[in-house]
């Protein structure tokens, strides 16, 4: 058993079924958005607009920021724990990744529910 | 044929180097690569490697044959040469003892890491713990393995992690007990792998299903784990 304080859920187990959740999420909503811009080629500002009002999307996309969030914690956490060997350079990467995904969730609600 | 081979001798090298070495082989015969190592070890005896058996039983002579791990001795050089040339290198990611032979210290650890052995606390029976025949199949294709470490020094993951991933060749192992009908520490040994690096390490690349020598399939026990985790959990 190996223990480590910096992964996102303790367990692998976790890490490595929220990696996969998430990735369903984000494939689901890059599906749907790809097939939305192609069943719209006539697309407008206020059909753009309405869309991203509407209360399921704002969840749904909410869901994928989360995902993002997560997904890409668990995979960049994974990567320094490879490649970057310096018990101080990786908490640097990491605190940095951690910070930079708080960012883009904060300004990504921002952005999507134009508050 | 040219022959390539890694050579570092602690003791007097600075650094590893490859020393180059032409070598006549006999007409209509496929020659292993464990041979050719013994013809040229007759040539040069200060080159190292390890072997015993010369069947593909004992597991001694695993190394990278122009960039594949495998067993010499059952590695025929028409599939192991490229271009004209056979390169051997020792197993990657283990450190260098001397040439061909490495030190299996990191890969042993792993393996004792994860209780390679029957763990029951019921009374021994006065003769021996039955299995029906369904019962012991699950153990094909588990109990088979070597331990000559081809899986688990072709794997990134075990490269990069050594100490705390447990690697291809100690998950099939770890399976093999976690399947066993007679084995009673199935909880505990769960417990043990999960965590993010020992068993969830393993990204399912399959660079140790395409080495092993034994047609042994690491990845498919590695999720059968997974698996096994899954049911736990939820």
């Amino acid at each position: 058993m190996v223990t480590q304080i910096t992964s996102f859920g303790r367990s692998g187990l976790y890490d490595w079924m929220m990696q996969r959740v998430s990735a369903v999420v984000l494939s689901l909503y890059t599906v749907f958005i790809i097939g939305y811009l192609l069943l719209n080629p006539d697309l407008t500002y206020d059909q753009w607009s309405a869309l991203f009002e509407a209360t399921w999307m704002r969840i749904f996309s909410l869901m994928v920021l989360l995902s993002i969030g997560m997904h890409s914690w668990i995979g960049l956490w994974s990567i320094s724990t490879d490649y970057i060997k310096a018990t101080g350079a990786r908490f640097f990467f990491q605190s940095l990744c951690g910070l930079v995904m708080f960012v883009y969730i904060v300004w990504g609600v921002q952005v999507l529910w134009g508050l | 044929m040219l022959v390539s081979i890694y050579r570092y001798n602690p003791e007097k090298d600075d650094a590893p180097y490859m020393q180059d070495y032409e070598i006549e082989l006999p007409e209509g015969k496929d020659l292993m690569v464990l041979d050719v190592l013994n013809l040229l070890k007759a040539q040069d005896s200060s080159i190292s490697y390890r072997r015993s058996c010369r069947e593909g039983v004992c597991g001694s002579d695993g190394m990278n044959m122009s960039g594949k791990n495998g067993l010499a001795c059952i590695t025929p050089v028409s599939e192991a040469v490229k271009k004209g040339k056979l390169v051997l290198r020792p197993l990657p990611g283990l450190p260098v003892v001397r040439d061909l032979v490495v030190d299996m210290g990191q890969f042993y650890k792993q393996y004792e890491k994860i209780r390679p052995f029957l763990i029951n606390d019921a009374p021994a029976p006065a003769i021996e713990r039955l299995q029906s025949p369904e019962e012991r199949e699950k153990l094909d294709g588990l109990y088979e393995c070597i331990l000559c470490a081809c899986c688990s020094t072709a794997c990134p993951s075990f490269w990069w992690n050594p100490d705390k991933f447990v690697g291809p060749s100690g998950l099939l192992q770890a399976y093999r007990f976690l399947a066993d009908s007679r084995d009673t520490a199935t909880q505990e040994r769960l417990s043990d792998l999960d965590d993010p690096f020992s068993v969830f390490r393993c990204h399912g690349i399959m660079n140790c299903v395409n080495v092993c020598p034994k047609g042994l399939n690491p990845t498919k026990a590695i999720g059968n784990i997974r698996t096994m985790l899954l049911q736990r959990a939820t």
